[in-house]
């Protein structure tokens, strides 16, 4: 049992199996709809993990990302007659570029200082998507028309739902790759002593970057997805509060922990939804919650349980 | 193998080295002692990379790798361990030795990402020689566990095991048996000695001079960033400036014990 929750593949063919089965237990498409969206913001914190839990560097701008990717495939179909897929593939394309040329000289800062370097990255994004609005929409944002590849139509809840879900367990598998290869070694050594992961021969600066460059992607898919699903896409989703939303989610979960990241995602997705019978006390007893898991469960929901079930 | 040749640096007006010149030869133990804040850790910063020297270089092979950053001198074979222990806590034991062998890894992210097969057999190789080197250590039944339930004297062999994991020419040990029990301190001996019969070059800072007169060829010492002597155990151990300047009564009679 001890072997099986070390083994980061037992948890994505637990989340597969989830996934799977999901369907067969949700009463109605609403609940479907509800599931998709955990699905999108759940591959979005996949990606983070690998950077904040796995290499300790934290980001609070992968939202620039994410929007990069909602607005490619906006604009793409749009303005540029390309069509919706290659959209996709072009938007995670110029958000892992843009983490590359960015990255270099921000992954320099540490800790407080990456901070606020990522969060003005994030800003700046969200800046362009606000002023551009000939190609944009402006502050309005603009619609997005629906994902068709090979004349085949994608829309509503179920076919989006299966779409994320499986996305989520093959992002969830390729992270999994990752950690236990030997850039994963590097990278989570690079997280408890930079030093030391120098002098053994690990090019500090390369790995921040790829874990850096992988995060954008994750996010820029997830961002592509949730535009495709909405229809239309505004600044808000690439702005400041959807990144912090992000790191809330990974925090929340557990940082290292590929699934704590899925479980706080779909516990910040679920709460508001949930909590809506408190009214206008709503945003208090999120936050009230949050405080709670973080004061009992400091390393995070899923981390602190599988300690507590393993004594 | 190793030199420096007047290394100098100073820290907010403060000379930590002045004119520091060194030689280490193939396949010798190399100690650097001194008392306390003599320089010998900043010394071994230097040589690793680590810090860049005010004046002076540093040669590997005959190379000069003055400045060169500490990933580019592991891949020129100089590796070291840390008097402050740097384990990578979050590890297991074995995936501390693991991180090791980096460089001996293919380095290719794509294939990492979709674990195409060769990755899991070089995780397979990997794997069995960190166990391999832990056994070397004497850490053989603790490669599972996690790095941060291992006690002291074992994380310092676990360090050891992980820059040999490199495949140094020249290994650095920053004071290897600080905070070890005796008899710590005599598995750590051992394991030293058996580095240097594989080839390896052994240059060490240590305060143990029991450890360091039984085990060390030279012995280079320090005081106050400056060189006072160099020798043998015997000849450092007669020298006037060193009993004088760093080894005081109480060192004599320990010298003379040991």
């Amino acid at each position: 049992m001890r072997r099986l929750l070390d083994s980061p593949y037992a948890v994505v063919v637990l989340l597969a199996l989830i996934v799977a089965l999901l369907p067969l237990i949700l009463p109605s498409l609403f609940y479907l709809r509800v599931a998709a969206i955990v699905c999108i913001f759940a591959l979005a914190v996949v990606g983070i993990n690998l950077l904040m839990g796995f290499a300790g560097q934290v980001s609070l701008g992968h939202a620039g990302f994410f929007g990069i990717g909602a607005y490619a495939v906006a604009i793409g179909p749009t303005h540029l007659g390309i069509p919706s897929w290659v959209s996709l593939i072009i938007g995670a394309v110029a958000a892992g570029l843009m983490a590359f040329l960015v990255g270099r000289p921000i992954l320099r800062l540490r800790g407080h200082y990456l901070a606020v370097a990522t969060l003005g990255l994030g800003l700046l994004i969200a800046m362009v998507f606000t002023n551009e609005a000939g190609w944009t929409g402006g502050p309005d944002g603009m619609p997005v028309p629906r994902l068709e590849v090979f004349g085949f139509r994608v829309f509503g809840p179920r076919m989006w739902y299966w779409i994320s879900g499986v996305t989520l367990v093959i992002g969830a598998w390729i992270a999994a790759n990752l950690i236990a290869s030997p850039t994963g070694r590097a990278l989570r050594a690079i997280h408890d002593s930079e030093t030391a992961a120098r002098v053994l021969g690990v090019d500090v600066a390369r790995y921040k970057l790829v874990a850096f460059v992988i995060s954008a992607v994750y996010a820029a898919i997830a961002g592509a997805y949730l535009a495709l699903f909405d229809g239309l896409v505004t600044p808000i989703t690439a702005g400041f509060l959807r990144s912090i939303e992000f790191v809330t989610m990974a925090v929340l979960g557990g940082l290292g922990s590929i699934f704590g990241g899925i479980v706080g995602a779909a516990l910040l997705v679920l709460l508001p939804q949930v909590l809506t019978v408190f009214h206008d006390y709503e945003h208090i007893a999120l936050g009230l919650i949050m405080m709670m898991v973080m004061i009992f469960l400091p390393s995070g929901i899923v981390p602190a349980l599988v300690a507590r079930f393993r004594r | 193998m190793l030199a420096a040749s007047n290394i100098s640096i100073s820290f907010g007006g403060l000379n930590a080295l002045s004119n520091v010149s060194l030689k280490v030869e193939t396949g010798e133990i190399f100690a650097i002692i001194g008392p306390n804040g003599a320089g010998k850790t900043t010394l071994f910063n230097i040589i690793s990379g680590l810090y860049a020297p005010s004046s002076g270089r540093t040669t590997l092979n005959g190379e000069d790798v003055t400045g060169l950053a500490p990933h580019l001198l592991a891949r020129r074979g100089l590796s070291r361990t840390f008097q402050n222990l740097q384990i990578f806590f979050r590890m297991s034991a074995a995936e501390n030795v693991m991180v090791g062998r980096h460089l001996h890894e293919q380095r290719n992210v794509i294939a990492h990402l979709f674990t195409l097969p060769s990755v899991l057999k070089q995780n397979r190789v990997t794997r069995e020689k960190a166990e391999e080197l832990m056994a070397f250590v004497g850490l053989r039944d603790m490669t599972n566990r996690p790095a941060g339930t291992l006690p002291y004297g074992a994380l310092r062999r676990l360090e050891i095991a992980r820059a040999l994991a490199t495949e140094p020419k020249v290994l650095l040990l920053d004071e290897p048996a600080a905070g070890c029990n005796p008899v710590e301190t005599a598995e750590i001996d051992d394991v030293i000695q058996k580095i240097a019969a594989r080839g390896v070059t052994v240059v060490l800072v240590e305060h143990d001079m029991k450890l360091v007169m039984k085990i060390s060829h030279r012995i280079h010492v320090l005081d106050q960033g400056r060189t006072i002597a160099e020798g043998t155990a015997a000849e450092v151990r007669a020298n006037e400036a060193v009993i004088e300047a760093y080894l005081g009564k109480h060192g004599q009679r320990e010298a003379a014990r040991a």
